[in-house]
Order: C-alpha cells, then structure tokens, then sequence
C-alpha cells in the first residue's frame, strides 16, 4: 500500500559500508555519479557493476531489495530507451512508418538506460546502508565550511530531519482522510484531469490543515525542549573518521579518477 | 439482517517482507436495529474489520454482502454501499474542510447525486440529530467551533448520507468527560428514536455497558467473543486474558458477593448496582 | 514547610487583546504553588485554562499580569529562559508531534544537545532515561511503528534526558488507548517516588487522578477546588456540575449515602467500597 515506499529507505543491518562515515559515503556517491556521465564506451560500466557488486555483498542487502529501488523510476527508464532507439541517427535496421530504429540508436538508448540504472542503484545504495538521520548529519557537517558565506547548513539538516520523521506520519494520514471522505461518497478515481483535480480538494485541504497543526505543536515542543537553532549545539554521535573510511575513500578516489581516464585514453590504456 | 460476514480474511501488503494478517476467517451477522458494541484492545483487527463492512477495503478471501450487494461486486454498488453504511473515522474532525458547516455536513448527500431541496432538508435534520443548531451555525466556518463541536459536525456529515447503519471508531477518544456524555447521549437518542443499527468501537468498558445490547470482541483478527452485553461481562478472566476487563462497578459487585455477600455481580451500570445494593442492605439490616 | 518549586502569583493570561474578535482570558487571577516532590493533579474539562496554566510553568508563555517563578527564577527573565526550560520539562498531548528525530534514542538525544551537553555525558544521560522509562530494547526503532504509550514514554525520556527537577505533562493520556494509559500513569509513579521528580499532571481523566498528593481543579481560568484527591472526590456533586467524572465506585458510594447508608464519601477504588460495606 501507500506506506511502502522503498526508494530512500534504511536497510538496517552492521556492516562495513553501514559503519562508513556518512560524509565519507556521500563524496563517494557524489564521485561515483561525476564519473558516470564521463564513462564514453560500455567497458568502463564492467567496472561500475563490480563495484555495485562488490558494495551490495559488503553491506548484506538482498539483491532484489537494491532493484526494487528502481520500481518507480521504470517509465523514465523506458521514456529514455524509446527516445534514444528513434532519435539517433545513423545505419537503419528497421524502418517502422516514419520512424527508424538505428544500429547507433539501439547502441545509445542501452547506454543511456544503463547510466540511468547505475545512477538510481548508486544514490538508492547511499541511503539504504545509511541511515537518514546520519545522512543529515553528513550533509550538516559537509555544508558547514559553507557557513560563513550565508548557507545556513544546521537549519537544512534540521528541516530534511522533521521531514524525514513526518513523512510515514502523513503518509497515513493521507490514507485515513482519503477513506473518510469515501466513506462520505468521494470519488478519487474516476472523471477527466480537471474533475479529478478538483475532487483533491476535500482531501488536501484537510492535509494541509493538519500538516499547520503539526508544525505548530511541533515548534512548541520544540522550544520546551530549548532548541535554538545550531548554535552552541552539541551532538551525541560526533562523527569521527576512522581507518576504514580513509581506506574507503582513497581507494573509490582512485578507482573513479581511473574510470574517469577511460574516456580519454580508453580503457586499454588503463588496464 | 443487513450485513452478513462471511470466511472473511484479510492480509496487508501481501506477498511482501512486511505481510500482516489482519482478519482470519471472520463470520458474523449483524441484525437491523442491534446497538452492537466492537471492542479489542490496539492491533486486534477492529479498524480493518469496521472498513470492510462499507467497502473502503476488500476482503483478501471470503465475502461481506450488505443488503444483499457484496463489497467486492459490481464497482458501481460501492456508493450505494458506502450510503448505507455510514463510517465514522476516530478524530472525524481532522477531515473538515469546507468553508461552511452546511457545505461539509451537504458533501455525503451532494455526492449521492441528492437534490438542493433534499440536501438541505438532510443537513438540517443531520446537524440537529448531533444538537448542533441549524440556523446559528450553519454559515460558520467548522474551524471556529470547539474540538467537540467539530467532532459533532464530521459525525453529522456521515448521518446526512442517511446511513442504516452508523459505525462509529471512537467517537470520544480525546473528548473530555462533558463532550463524551454528549455524544454518547445523542448517539442513544439517535438509536431510540430513528430505528437506526450502530456498531461503536470504544475502549471504554464503561461506555459499552451504558449502551450496547451487543458485545463483540476480537482478539488477533478472530471474533473472540460474541454475545449480549451482560453475558460479556460475565467473562472477566476470559476478558483479562484477551488484554480488556469489565466496568469498575461489575468488578466491584463481583469482589463484594466474593466477600460472601449474595448480591447480583452480573450488573453492569451504577443506577443497577445501586438498586442492588438498597435492595440488599436493606434486607440485611432488616434481619 | 516544604521547599517551593514553582510559585504562581496573581497571574492572568490574556489571548488577543481587550475589544478584539479572539480576546479571552485564559487564566484570571491564579495564586498556587508546586513543592518540590509533590505529586499534583490539575483537572478540568477543555477550556478551563488548564493547559494555559501548565504552558506558563516553564515560560512557554509569560502572564499579562502577575508574575511565575520556577525554582525563584522568574519566568519574564528572558537571560534565564533556558535554566527555566530545563529545570521544568514539558510533554505534550499528541505523541507524534513532539518527536523529532527518526531514531529513539537520538530523539531522547536532542534535549540534551540543545543545551551543549559533551557527548559522553548526552550517551549516559539517553541511556538511563530511556531505561527508566523502559524503553532500552527500541532505542534503534523508528518512533512511528511504537504504539501510543510508547511513543508518549519515548517523549518522557526526551524530557528526562534533559535532567529536569520538575516534570509538567498536559494531558499525556488523551490519545491512548488503556494500555498505554496505564504505561504513563505507572512511568509517571514511577517518576515521583524513585526519580524524586516534581510531577504536575494535568487530565481529565478522574481515575488518574487519585493517586496524586494534590488536585487542583480549573474551571474558567481560576482555581475553583483544592485538596486531596479523598477531600475533591468528596465532593461528588459539584464535581460533576463542573462537567467532570469521578470513579463509578465513588459515585455509588455517594448513591448510597444519599439513601441513608452509612458510606464514607471519600472511597476511591474497589477494595475501600468492599471494604467498608
């Protein structure tokens, strides 16, 4: 049902890449989406799977659990294939009508929806060995040089923390509201766009309402509890970097500089 | 008879690591003009069996027909359902939205496709059923009212729909005790005098034995137990087990004829306790 | 005389001002005070200014008139606000919307960081609170698959985390179902006798009541009963005509002694009745 949502969610469990500090992960992921739109031929993606592989066996997540992050994203996937089989030019095979399905297109949408698989497969890995509120941790602590000139790290972190915790909240909130009003003979699945549009309203009104109401509480607990803001703040879980995390990241520094050559001296030169 | 359960199952997210069963083989049948009290303590399937009877959910095996029109027929029978059993959720005012109290309690009718003459005809007969006054209150925004007259208003948008049956998921969690007896009070008025079946969810034992003729309980998605109010209460071990009990004053008479005094310890409100026990002492003193 | 934790003086709480669509005096001209370790009880239906009452404990609000003092401490000293807070923690009504972290334990946490505690110290501190109030096997759980009671208990460590003298809750109970309640009622007993914590429970269930030192009962923003809870619950009649319970046993105890028994007014619970009759 509406509650299960997977992309982004926590796979709980003690492992290396589990115990990797957050900050050191998120450079990773970072590196690893860089080097993704460098990678010019299909050897360089060998590469990028056995690093998946080798991720996802180091951290006990089930294989079918990884995929399953791709789920929502299939008609992007399947947009971006058939956008690239048509649209590129080059030495026809198949001719249908006034479209043309091109040796190069074939070629190209396969790499196209490979580079899109990894990419989703490579954040999902981010935040499913990565708990959200370490993740918020790491891009708080990330951000924080930017401090002085004007971003106000602390306070991003806190809003991704309070959206994090409320969302399975509203999540069965929406489902409790959407029933009521059924129950008062609404109708949310059936009409034109417009029609259907504006049946929404007897659900998001209340939503929104109660979402205010929340907000409210929540500020007010907030405060009894001397919340001011980030400064003077201390952490019970400061973060510290440990021998694993300097190994993690030299080795996918260099691994993805590695993947990164390949464009320029192939992956013959490299290997 | 106007709804009959039949080998009712249902699983939540099925065929996933988070599979739940939620209702296991339930049967019942509930009778035109039964005043039936469902009580479980948290997670036992009572709010999963409430949404099958107006099919917001589907059995995953089994049937439930109301009024001879089974929930997961024909999917243009859900509205004639869904009008005839009515659903009030717990907190119902947390689904308020429209400007006016007129135009939220008229959303159900409108929706059944009413005319304006009717509609208004059942949002006046509705909010006066809940003693919210028509003429001062019906052009006031619903967010202005106290938390329960907003309750009284979400209850009135489901008795505009003139539901046979009205089933009510905790209709005072959170109320204090002056909103409870209110509600509870028009909720009694309302079976008296307009013929109307009523399902209550209640964790409140007390509550129950003021106002049911019927007692069903379930226990790990199974009826547990089934029967009139007073039987019900006669179970206390079996009701301890299941994680309820039984009003204060039934555990109170219970104690005292265990004291070796022959009192009835199967009643089950104060007003018959006390009647009980005058009778009682009276005639020990007379002795 | 016992020391004083939290004196209210002559205070009135107004909401909007004089002449406006949303004036309304909350609280009007209230004088009490909490000691240190007492356990009380403040009942009254919604309205009555309760809830006012219990936010203007721990500066949450500032009185338009008069003055609260939290261990001496006057709650209008803005410099000390934070002294104030954390010696008088807060819980409220609604479970979910005073957590704020996704894991227990770093909710329970974020108290104690607020005020710049060391981490060793802020671990220590999470780790007993969440003991006492026996929530130490989900301190890895995400709060919104804990039921009612424990989510509320969860708030409670949050609170005690922050090693506050006094603990206000308003209406921690409302939403729960009996077993959550009587969770919080035991965590709250709990509480007063081995944490020797200051406890003000404010309810408007009259069962919760009677286990407390004290009751004050509310009724249009001014304290209209006090005593004990056999001295309040006494008074059956005027109970009720304030829109409030007693417990079924004392109301047929009082039945009878309207009949001529001979029944003590103040029984509380099943035993005394049986006992006395």
């Amino acid at each position: 049902m509406i509650r299960n949502i997977t992309i982004g969610q926590y796979f709980p469990a003690d492992t290396v890449i589990h115990r990797l500090d957050p900050r050191i992960k998120i450079l990773i992921v970072f590196m690893f989406i860089v080097s993704l739109f460098f990678i010019a031929s299909f050897y360089p993606y060998a590469l990028i799977l056995a690093f998946i592989v080798l991720t996802v066996k180091l951290s006990k997540i089930p294989f079918r659990y990884v995929l399953k992050g791709l789920k929502p994203l299939w008609f992007i996937i399947i947009i971006t294939f058939i956008i690239n089989v048509f649209m590129t030019k080059g030495e026809v095979i198949l001719e249908l009508g006034p479209l043309n399905i091109t040796k190069e297109g074939i070629r190209q949408a396969v790499f196209m929806a490979l580079r899109l698989i990894f990419l989703v497969i490579g954040t999902s890995l981010l935040t499913l060995t990565t708990s959200p509120i370490s993740l918020t941790d790491g891009i708080e602590k990330l951000l924080s040089p930017l401090r002085k000139v004007g971003v106000p790290a602390h306070e991003l972190a806190m809003m991704m923390t309070i959206a994090l915790r409320f969302i399975p909240t509203l999540l069965e909130e929406t489902d409790k509201i959407m029933k009521a009003q059924m129950a008062r003979g609404a109708d949310f699945e059936s009409g034109n766009i417009i029609n259907r549009a504006r049946n929404l309203v007897p659900l998001l009104v209340p939503l929104f309402i109660n979402a205010f109401r929340r907000a409210d509480e929540l500020a007010i607990a907030m405060e009894a509890r001397c919340y001011r803001g980030g400064e003077n703040r201390t952490r019970m879980n400061e973060l510290k970097l440990n021998r694993n995390d300097i190994l993690a990241i030299s080795f996918s520094t260099i691994f993805f500089l590695l993947i990164i050559l390949t464009r320029y001296i192939g992956i013959r030169g490299i290997l | 008879m106007i709804i009959k359960i039949e080998d009712l199952s249902y699983i939540y997210n099925q065929n996933t690591p988070f599979e739940m069963k939620a209702l296991d083989n339930v049967n019942l049948v509930i009778n035109e003009g039964e005043f039936i009290g469902l009580i479980g303590h948290t997670g036992s399937g009572k709010s999963t069996l409430v949404q099958h009877l107006n099919g917001l959910i589907r059995p995953t095996s089994g049937r439930v027909i109301v009024d001879g029109m089974d929930t997961s027929g024909d999917k243009k029978n859900l509205l004639k359902i869904r009008q005839k059993v009515g659903l009030v959720f717990q907190y119902p005012e947390h689904q308020l939205f429209e400007e006016t109290i007129y135009k939220d309690i008229a959303f159900g009718p409108i929706n059944l496709g009413l005319n304006e003459e009717e509609v208004q005809q059942r949002v006046k007969k509705a909010m006066e059923s809940v003693g919210l006054s028509y003429e001062k209150l019906k052009d006031r925004s619903p967010f202005e009212l106290s938390g329960g007259q907003k309750r009284r208003v979400a209850i009135a948008g489901v008795l505009a729909m003139n539901p046979k049956v009205l089933i009510l998921d905790e209709p005072t969690a959170g109320l204090d005790p002056r909103g409870r007896d209110e509600i509870l009070g028009e909720l009694k008025k309302l079976y008296e005098e307009e013929n109307i079946t009523i399902i209550l969810v209640s964790h409140s034992m007390e509550e129950i034995a003021m106002l049911v003729n019927r007692i069903i309980v379930m226990h790990k998605g199974k009826v547990a137990m089934d029967g009139k109010t007073r039987e019900v209460f006669k179970e206390k071990k079996k009701l301890e087990e299941l994680g309820l009990g039984i009003p204060q004053i039934t555990q109170f008479m219970r104690e005292y004829r265990m004291k070796g005094n022959p009192v009835d310890d199967t009643v089950i409100t104060v007003e018959e306790a006390k009647n009980e026990l005058i009778k009682y002492l009276r005639s020990k003193g007379n002795d | 005389m016992s020391e004083e934790m939290i004196r209210i003086e002559d205070v009135t709480y107004e909401y909007g001002s004089y002449g406006e669509a949303n004036y309304l005096v909350a609280v009007s001209n209230v004088t009490m005070q909490v000691n240190k370790g007492e356990y009380l009880v403040i009942l009254g239906h919604n309205g009555s200014g309760k809830s006012t009452l219990a936010k203007l404990m721990n500066g949450l609000l500032v009185p338009t008139k008069g003055d609260v003092f939290v261990n001496g401490i006057n709650t209008k000293d803005k410099e000390r606000i934070w002294d104030i807070r954390k010696t008088a923690g807060m819980v409220f009504q609604n479970p979910d919307n005073q957590i704020v972290a996704t894991i227990v334990e770093e909710d329970v946490a974020f108290g104690p960081e607020n005020l710049g505690i060391p981490p060793d110290e802020i671990r220590r501190r999470v780790d007993k609170a969440l003991e006492i109030v026996e929530m130490s096997e989900y301190k890895k759980h995400a709060p919104h698959l804990l039921s009612g009671g424990q989510k509320q208990r969860v708030a409670i460590a949050g609170i005690l985390a922050m090693n506050p003298e006094c603990i206000i809750l308003d209406e921690p109970t409302a939403m729960l179902d009996p077993v959550g309640r009587r969770e919080i009622i035991s965590t709250l007993r709990k509480l007063n006798s081995q944490e020797k914590k200051t406890i003000i429970h404010i309810t408007h269930h009259m069962d919760e009541a009677v286990e407390a030192d004290r009751i004050i009962v509310m009724e249009k923003g001014r304290i209209v009963m006090e005593g004990t809870p056999k001295e309040i619950f006494c008074q059956v009649d005027k109970i009720k005509k304030l829109g409030l319970d007693v417990p079924q046993v004392t109301e047929l105890a009082y039945e009878l002694r309207k009949e001529g028994f001979d029944v003590p007014c103040d029984v509380l619970t099943v035993e005394e009745l049986v006992n006395v009759l």
